[in-house]
C-alpha cells in the first residue's frame, strides 16, 4: 500500500511540476509579453528613446528643487529596488521617532517659511521602501518650496502635480497619489535643474 | 475613516458574498465529479494524469489510507523544494546567479511551502532563482492549496456519509482541485494582474539611471561611491502572485510581498488580490452546505466567520486611522481627507492608504494567507493585536483553503457537544452521534496549536539564540516572537518582519511549528471524519439542537472566541495590550 501510493506521489508530483511550474508560468509569460509587453517588463518610462526609470518604482530625492518621496528603509541605500524592505519599526521604537524627526528637520531646513503641518506620509517610511507615490497633501506641502527654488509660478507646478496624480481607480478604489519620479521628470522638462545647486544632496546627513 | 474608505470595505464584502454561491456550487461539482463547463479542456488532462500516475479514479480509501497518500505526497514535495534550493546554482533560469540557499533556511522554506504556510525567512529577489520560484515555490503554492481542498473534500464526505468506511480518493480530489479550481482562476487573475503592472518576465534585473545621484545611503552606510543607477528586480511574478493569493499561500515573489509595486501596483490589483484571499475559503462554506445537502449549514458557518471578521476589522481600522499619538505631538497631520490617507502610515503604501491596508491585514491573518500589503510590525498595538488574535483563533475565520473550514467544523463539533452537555442530551450533528472518540480528536486539535505556539515562544524568549535577533526594543520585541510562532504554528506566514528569522534557531523551531500546525492537525481531523462516516444515521428528534439558527451562530462564535481567549489572553497581555497602555 505504501509503495503504491509512493509511486503515485512521485509521478503526480512530476506531472504537477510540469503543469503548474512550467507550462502555467511560461504560458502566462508568453501571453503577457504579447499583450502587455510594457507592463510585464516593469512599466519603464522612456524619454527620447532612453529609459529613465520605472513609473512604479520610486527613486530617492533630497535636492530641495525636487519633490521628495516617502522615506525608504531599504539597505544599503534608500530606494534599492533589488532589495525591497520596510522599516519594521514598532510604533514606540525610539528609532522610528528619530527617523521622523530627521525628516521634519530636513523639510524645515529646506523651506523655513513653511508653517503648515506636515502630512504623515511625508515623514514615514513606506512598506516596500519603493513607494512611487506621495499623497496630494504631501505634494502641496512641498509646492511653494519647489516653485520658489525653480523660479516657477505655483500654478505651473500645481498643473504638473495634477498631471502626475494617479486618482482613485473606478473613482473609489484606493487613495490618490502623486507619482514623484514622473513629477520631477516633468519639472526638469519644464525647467532644467540649475547645475550649481547649493544644497547638499542628502539632508539625512 | 472617510466615507469613501468605508464604502470600499462594504463594496469588498458585497462582491465577496455575491461570488460565494456560484463558486461554491462549482467547487461542489468538482468534488462530486459532476460535469463542469471546463470538462472539454481539462477532462483529457485529468485522464492523462490518472493514466500516467496509475490512479484509479473509481477507487475509494478509508481515512488512514488517504492520510498516508497525503503525507507521502507532501513529503515528496518538501524534498523537491529543498533540493531545488540547495542545487539552484547548477540549474537553468538563474540570470542573477543566485547561490545555494543555506540548509536550515532551505529546510524552513521547504516545510513552509509544502505546509501551505509560506512563511519566508528569505528575501525573494535576493535569494531565489527564477527556476526555484517557478518549479519549486509556484508548484507548492498549487499543490499545498490543493492538498487543503482535497482534505476538506474527504472530511466533508465524512460529515455527509453514514455507515460507510471510505471518504473518497485523495488523488482524485487533489488532481481535480488543482486543475478545475486553482489553475483556471490563477491563469485569469495572473493576466489581469499583468495588465495592472505586475511583472512577468524571465529577463534579468533592469538597470535605470537615477534622476538624482546619491552620495551615500540614507541609512548611514559606509560606502563612499556615488550611486548613479537603480537596479530593479523583476521576474515571473504575476503567475506566482495569483496562486499565492488564491491558494491562501501568501509567499511573495519579492521580499515585501504585495506591498511591492511590482506585485501589487494599483488599487484594482489590490482589490483583486484581497478578494482572492477570502474568495475560495468563503465559497467553500457553500460547497459544504451543498455537499451535506443542507445549504443552511454552510451559510451558518459563513455568518460566524463574517461576524468575527467584521468585529476585528473595525478595531484595526479604527486604531490605524487614529494614528500614532507621538506623531501628533510632533505637529504631523494624520487626519484623513481627500488629499491624504492620514493615520499610521509607517509601513504602508500611499496607493492603499488605511482602509485597504487594514482590510488586507485582517483578511490575510483570518485566512492563513500571510501575504501582506503593509508591514504589520509597524502597526499600532491594537492593529497588530487584531492580526495576532486572528491567528490565535486557530485560523478558522475563513482560514486556509480547505484547512480553515475543516478547522471550523471541529469547533462546530465542540459547540454541539458542549451544548448537549448543558441540556443533558446526547449531542448529534447532521445525524451523527458525537461520542468519546470524536471529542478526543477535537480536544487534541484544539490543544495542539496553542501548546506548540506558547511553548516555542517561551523557549525563544528564554534563550540567547531566540532573543539575539529580536529587532524592536521592549514589549514589541516579545510581540515579534509571539507573532512568529503564532504565524508558523497556524500556517499563516505573515510576520512582524523586523525579527531576524533567518537563523538556524528560528528556521528549525519554526519548521517544527509548521509541520505540527499542518499535519498534526490534518490527520486527527481525517480520523474524526472517518469515524463520523462509519456511524449510523440518527434521525433528528425534538431534542436535537438545530445548527442553522441565529442562536447557534451566536453559540459557535462564543465557543471559538472563548477557546481562543483562554489560550492566548495572558500572552497578548504581555505584548500588544501592554504596548497599547504605554502608548496612551
Amino acid at each position: 500500500m505504501v509503495l503504491k501510493h509512493l509511486r503515485i506521489a512521485i509521478v503526480s508530483l512530476i506531472l504537477f511540476t510540469v503543469i503548474t511550474g512550467m507550462i502555467y508560468p511560461l504560458a502566462v509569460t508568453g501571453i503577457a509579453q504579447l499583450i502587455f509587453p510594457g507592463k510585464a517588463n516593469g512599466s519603464l518610462i522612456k524619454q527620447n528613446g532612453k529609459v529613465v526609470g520605472s513609473s512604479l518604482i520610486g527613486q530617492s530625492f533630497s535636492n530641495p528643487e525636487y519633490f521628495w518621496g516617502r522615506l525608504s528603509a531599504t539597505a544599503p541605500y534608500a530606494y534599492n529596488a533589488a532589495a525591497s524592505s520596510g522599516s519594521n519599526y514598532g510604533p514606540l521604537n525610539p528609532a522610528l521617532f528619530d527617523a521622523v524627526k530627521q525628516r521634519i528637520q530636513a523639510l524645515k531646513k529646506a523651506d523655513p517659511q513653511n508653517a503648515k503641518s506636515i502630512p504623515v506620509d511625508l515623514v514615514t517610511a513606506s512598506a516596500s521602501g519603493l513607494d512611487p507615490h506621495i499623497s496630494i497633501a504631501a505634494a502641496l506641502y512641498q509646492l511653494p518650496r519647489v516653485a520658489r527654488l525653480r523660479g516657477l509660478k505655483e500654478e505651473q507646478v500645481r498643473t504638473l502635480i495634477d498631471q502626475c496624480t494617479d486618482g482613485r481607480q473606478l473613482s473609489f478604489l484606493g487613495e490618490p497619489g502623486v507619482n514623484v519620479l514622473k513629477l520631477n521628470l516633468a519639472l526638469d522638462e519644464l525647467k532644467p535643474l540649475a547645475l550649481s545647486s547649493p544644497f547638499p544632496t542628502s539632508p539625512e546627513k | 475613516m472617510t466615507a469613501n474608505g468605508i464604502f470600499q470595505i462594504v463594496f469588498y464584502f458585497a462582491v465577496l458574498i455575491l461570488l460565494v454561491k456560484p463558486l461554491g456550487t462549482f467547487m461542489a461539482h468538482v468534488f462530486q465529479r459532476e460535469k463542469t463547463f471546463l470538462d472539454p479542456v481539462l477532462g483529457p488532462v485529468e485522464r492523462f494524469i490518472y493514466r500516467l500516475a496509475r490512479i484509479n479514479p473509481n477507487e475509494e480509501y478509508n481515512w488512514k489510507e488517504n492520510a498516508l497518500a497525503m503525507l507521502l505526497f507532501n513529503f515528496a514535495g518538501l524534498l523537491v523544494v529543498y533540493a531545488l534550493q540547495r542545487l539552484q546554482q547548477f540549474l537553468p533560469f538563474n540570470p542573477q546567479r543566485m547561490s545555494a540557499v543555506s540548509s536550515d533556511s532551505a529546510f524552513n522554506t521547504a516545510v513552509s511551502f509544502a505546509s501551505n504556510t509560506n512563511w519566508q525567512g528569505y528575501g525573494g529577489e535576493t535569494t531565489m532563482s527564477y527556476f526555484t520560484q517557478m518549479t519549486g515555490l509556484t508548484v507548492q503554492n498549487f499543490v499545498s492549496a490543493a492538498t487543503g481542498l482535497a482534505l476538506l473534500a474527504l472530511i466533508i464526505r465524512g460529515f455527509a456519509r453514514h455507515s460507510m468506511e471510505t471518504l473518497g480518493n485523495f488523488w482524485v480530489d487533489l488532481t481535480r482541485s488543482t486543475l478545475y479550481i486553482l489553475l483556471p482562476l490563477s491563469f485569469v487573475l495572473a493576466l489581469v494582474l499583468v495588465s495592472q503592472g505586475v511583472v512577468q518576465t524571465l529577463s534579468p534585473y533592469i538597470s535605470v539611471p537615477l534622476l538624482e545621484q546619491m552620495e551615500h545611503g540614507a541609512q548611514g552606510d559606509t560606502t563612499d561611491a556615488k550611486i548613479t543607477e537603480q537596479r530593479i528586480a523583476v521576474g515571473p511574478a504575476a503567475s506566482q502572485v495569483a496562486i499565492k493569493q488564491l491558494g491562501t499561500n501568501g509567499g511573495g515573489f519579492f521580499n515585501v510581498n504585495s506591498a511591492h509595486p511590482f506585485e501589487n501596483p494599483t488599487p484594482l490589483s489590490d482589490f483583486l488580490e484581497m478578494l482572492s484571499i477570502l474568495l475560495i475559503a468563503a465559497a467553500l462554506c457553500y460547497t459544504y452546505g451543498y455537499m451535506v445537502k443542507d445549504t443552511r449549514q454552510g451559510w451558518t458557518i459563513l455568518a460566524v466567520m463574517m461576524i468575527i471578521f467584521v468585529a476585528l476589522l473595525a478595531i484595526s481600522a479604527w486604531s490605524e486611522q487614529a494614528g500614532n499619538p507621538a506623531f501628533t505631538k510632533m505637529g504631523i497631520d494624520q487626519t484623513a481627507s481627500s488629499f491624504q490617507p492620514g493615520g499610521n502610515m509607517e509601513g504602508k503604501e500611499v496607493r492603499f492608504g488605511i482602509p485597504n491596508s487594514v482590510l488586507w491585514e485582517t483578511a490575510t491573518t483570518a485566512a492563513s494567507n500571510g501575504s501582506v500589503n503593509s508591514m504589520h510590525d509597524s502597526y499600532t498595538p491594537l492593529g497588530g493585536l487584531v492580526a495576532l488574535v486572528m491567528m490565535h483563533l486557530g485560523e478558522v475565520i475563513f482560514g486556509g483553503v480547505g484547512s480553515g473550514l475543516y478547522g471550523m467544523l471541529v469547533f462546530v463539533v465542540v459547540a454541539v457537544f458542549v451544548a448537549g452537555l448543558l441540556v443533558g442530551r446526547t449531542p448529534e450533528y447532521l445525524g451523527h452521534k458525537i461520542e468519546t472518540y470524536e471529542m478526543k480528536m477535537a480536544s487534541l486539535l484544539i490543544l495542539i496549536m496553542p501548546i506548540t505556539v506558547l511553548v516555542l515562544t517561551a523557549i525563544a524568549v528564554m534563550t540567547d539564540a531566540g532573543r539575539s535577533t529580536i529587532f524592536n526594543p521592549g514589549v514589541h520585541g516579545f510581540s515579534e516572537v509571539l507573532y512568529l510562532f503564532s504565524s508558523q504554528g497556524n500556517n499563516n506566514g505573515s510576520a512582524f518582519a523586523g525579527i531576524g528569522a533567518n537563523t538556524p534557531f528560528y528556521n528549525i523551531t519554526g519548521g517544527i511549528a509548521m509541520i505540527i500546525g499542518r499535519y498534526w492537525l490534518a490527520v486527527p481531523t481525517l480520523a474524526l471524519a472517518g469515524s463520523l462516516a462509519q456511524k449510523k444515521f440518527v434521525p433528528p428528534s425534538e431534542g436535537t439542537l438545530p445548527t442553522h439558527t441565529p442562536l447557534f451562530i451566536f453559540w459557535l462564535i462564543a465557543v471559538v472566541v472563548i477557546v481562543g481567549a483562554l489560550n492566548f489572553l495572558p500572552a497578548l497581555a504581555l505584548g500588544p495590550i501592554v504596548e497599547h497602555l504605554m502608548m496612551h
